[in-house]
């Protein structure tokens, strides 16, 4: 008994040079072959994950929300001028509360002499639609007029994003206290600072902020003295000359501290502008704006505007394609699966029928949306963009995913079990429905419920019966006009606001939740009635 | 093929068996069976016993399972195949087309190579067969039907207690003879065994051979096997097979001892098979 490891003296002929040659070659090709597979399966973890890190990075700030909780005070003469106190046309009058908000933030922030621009500043800081909740809160309790009411109103997706660190890159720089202030708020303002090193260090930022390569144009810098905010124009030495932004109308008091606030990108290169950037930061020094979670994300529909944008419509319709798919689907998927493995004659037709089934199953899905446009809409008449429509299409798309699935899976029941079934005399029909079908009905459900999440995920053939049509209601049925969640995806995905990209991602998550939901179901369906034999 | 020949025209008269010590049960009358093209049995006529053993016998790809399914007319479940000639149970041609296979097999029970219980419990295995042929009315009933076809199986001491397990938890030989115990429960007339222990160690072989010896009490037993011994102890009539057809047919005892063809002697004593 001697192991090779002994010595060649003891091996004999039996370990040759050419034998360990051999071998050493064949041990290689075996650590290759783990390094590649090793590889691939490296090259799709991090593909995934890439995936998730970046989808998740880009909807994190879509499921929170900045909003003003802002005292409004509901006049009648604004929200119901005609004393009707119906709830209807004060729900409808959202043009009334609108321009109620409007003038309140006006009486808060703008002098009365304030021309029409800087009013249009103030008033784009929130969308027309942002009232809506106010509204309908008041038609329902139409009490609360006549008295002050804390509402949250939502803040315009740009200054959203603004305070979530978009629209610009940003530094504060402490400047140091004023020494001398002279001008006026009207005319322009020139102070001298205490400290030549503070205002270097505040050129320094506006230098290193500055990016001549993307936009030409300097960074700027905001200054702040207590609650009143002033823009930078020139600095010289120590002094600097200012222009009133917003906040209290006064010159810093001698001994005040400045801070500078400085933008890398100037107001006519970003979607926010500086005054509208006072405003919201000295909001947000009161501590009247709140970041809460972003509930419209699954409450709302659809929307022109990101801020107000949900996926609601798009959830009940994406169900109630499902729904439509899997009736067609699964019940002529597992019919014909059934019938073609157990009962079809094997001939010429049967393997005609099997190989344009596997065909089918690798057909464009695009292909599919111009069939059921031609046949259900042209054809039979069916309205455009409604569920009932979307699901047929799709469900002939995965028919021949189910069918594949449910053909595999029938195949993988052993013979044994039929031929066991017919020795004590049951009939085909009996043998197939009490013993086949039983043990291939997890695989049968795996595979169509793998087929529905891929219908799920389809765009294209939706996209051509219509169902990107602008649905701004949840949908009541399968006959009523809706969108589904990846068609949204695509609209918003389209979108030119900056806002619309978390809200995308966000909807992208909701989407991959389903899809994961399914596949558990499909792992958990296995896992338990799977049998072994 | 051709040197075959005249083995066959000199065997013709051995297919009756030597003796008439019990009634007939099934008459094949020149049987063929076709694969596609291909034929498998070749004019094959042979009358079986009652409650007796009869073997099968003869070397790989002989046509032995294939002739045996068509007692139960199995054959009928592959596309491809053709049987004719006739087969006479109790008097009727079995291969009549108005006979239904369903009815026959449940007269004609059949226990295969490989065990294969359903995936079920042992109680349902057994209750499989007489619930869809309406063989008992009522759960005491079906009880009594799984408890005697276990006994008669000689399985029941060793499942009582347990016969809402699953059947494929059994060993090898007890799920070899919860099949044969599954076959016995729609009180069929003959049962087939293809091999019945060929993937069986040899003490459960002999737990089947034993049992397949008290079974010949009631029922008309026909047992293809590739284990000459085991021809030689359980059957009471043997027949070799030899590239689809019969060479001989007769007493267990007569084939073994003292075979008249010149291949069956060669078969039994090893020179080939």
């Amino acid at each position: 008994m001697n192991s090779p490891s002994e010595g060649a003296a003891n091996t004999g002929s039996f370990v040759t040079e050419e034998a360990l040659r051999r071998l050493k070659k064949r041990h290689g090709a075996e650590a290759r072959f783990k390094l590649y597979g090793q590889l691939a399966i490296g090259i799709a973890i991090v593909a995934l994950v890439t995936l998730l890190i970046s989808i998740f990075g880009q909807a994190s700030s879509a499921f929170s929300r900045h909003v003003l909780s802002y005292d409004l005070n509901i006049e009648a003469s604004y929200v119901d001028p005609e004393r009707t106190r119906d709830p209807d046309t004060i729900a409808r009058n959202v043009s009334g509360f609108n321009l109620m908000l409007q003038d309140q933030l006006a009486d808060e922030f703008l002098s009365e002499d304030a021309d029409r621009n800087i009013q249009r500043e103030l008033y784009g800081m929130f969308t027309r639609l942002a009232v809506l909740p106010i509204a309908r809160a008041t038609a329902d309790s139409p009490q609360t007029i006549g008295s002050e009411q804390t509402f949250n109103v939502a803040l315009a997706d740009d200054i959203d994003l603004f305070l979530k660190g978009g629209v610009s890159a940003r530094k504060s720089v402490a400047v140091g206290v004023v020494a001398a202030g002279e001008g006026s708020v009207e005319d322009g303002i020139t102070l001298t600072l205490a400290s030549l090193d503070a205002v270097e260090k505040l050129r320094a930022t506006l230098t290193e902020l500055t990016r001549t390569d993307v936009d030409n144009a300097p960074a700027v810098a905001l200054m702040k003295a207590g609650n009143t905010w002033y823009r930078l124009e020139e600095s010289e030495g120590r002094s600097l000359s200012l222009t009133y932004l917003a906040g209290p109308r006064m010159l810093p008091s001698n001994g005040a501290a400045i801070e500078a606030l400085v933008l890398a990108q100037s107001q006519e290169n970003r979607t926010v502008t500086d005054r509208q950037i006072a405003w919201t930061e000295i909001l947000r020094a009161q501590g009247r704006i709140k970041s809460k979670l972003n509930t419209t994300l699954f409450t709302n529909s659809d929307s022109t505007y990101p801020e107000l944008a949900g996926t609601a419509a798009a959830i009940v319709g994406s169900l109630l394609t499902m729904l439509v798919t899997a009736m067609l689907a699964i019940p002529v998927g597992i019919f014909a699966a059934v019938y073609l493995e157990e009962f079809a004659p094997k001939n010429k037709l049967t393997s005609l029928i099997e190989v344009n089934i596997n065909n089918l199953a690798a057909v464009p899905s695009i292909v599919f949306g111009l069939l059921g446009a031609a046949v259900f809409i042209n054809f039979m008449g069916l309205p455009r963009s409604v569920p009932l429509v979307g699901g047929l299409v799709l469900g002939l798309l995965v028919l021949p995913t189910v069918i594949i699935a449910s053909r595999a899976a029938l195949t993988a029941v052993p013979p044994s079990i039929r031929t066991a079934a017919l020795g004590v005399g049951a009939s085909k029909t009996q043998s197939v429905f009490h013993h086949v079908l039983p043990l291939a009905a997890p695989g049968i459900m795996t595979g169509a419920i793998i087929g529905m999440a891929r219908a799920l995920g389809e765009t294209a053939p939706l996209l051509l019966i219509g169902m990107v049509a602008f649905v701004a209601e949840v949908p009541d049925g399968p006959m009523d006009e809706s969108t589904v969640l990846p068609v949204l995806i695509y609209k918003w995905s389209t979108g030119a606001e900056r806002a619309w990209e978390p809200q995308t991602a966000a909807a992208i998550i909701v989407l991959l939740v389903f899809l994961v939901l399914m596949n558990l179901i499909a792992i958990i369906l296995r896992r338990r009635f799977e049998r072994r034999w | 093929m051709d040197g075959n020949m005249e083995h066959f025209t000199q065997t013709k008269s051995s297919a009756r068996a030597d003796t008439a010590s019990a009634p007939i049960k099934v008459d094949c009358q020149n049987i063929d069976v076709y694969y596609g093209d291909k034929q498998a049995i070749e004019d094959i006529s042979l009358q079986i016993e009652d409650r007796s053993v009869t073997a099968f016998i003869g070397p790989s790809g002989c046509g032995k399972s294939t002739f045996l399914r068509c007692i139960n007319r199995m054959n009928d479940t592959i596309e491809s195949a053709k049987v004719t000639g006739k087969i006479f149970m109790d008097g009727a041609n079995i291969n009549d087309p108005a006979i239904d296979p369903v009815l026959l097999r449940s007269r004609v029970g059949m226990v295969f190579q490989k065990p294969n219980p359903f995936p079920k419990s042992i109680y349902d295995n057994i209750a499989y067969g007489p619930r869809i042929h309406g063989l008992a009315s009522g759960k005491a009933e079906m009880d009594e039907v799984v408890e005697n076809s276990l006994r008669k199986a000689g399985l029941w001491e060793e499942v009582k207690d347990r016969l809402l397990a699953p059947g494929t938890g059994l060993s090898g030989g007890q799920q070899q003879r919860l099949c044969i115990a599954r076959a016995i429960a729609v009180s069929p007339e003959v049962i087939l065994m293809d091999e019945p222990c060929s993937a069986l160690d040899p003490i459960a072989t002999a737990k089947i051979e034993e049992l397949i010896d008290e079974l010949r009490e009631r029922y008309c037993i026909v047992i293809v096997t590739h284990s000459m011994q085991q021809a030689a102890r359980v059957s009471q009539k043997t027949a070799f097979f030899h590239l689809g057809k019969l060479i001989e047919y007769g007493d267990t005892e007569r084939i073994f001892t003292n075979p008249e063809h010149g291949r069956t002697q060669d078969y039994i004593t090893g020179r080939f098979g």
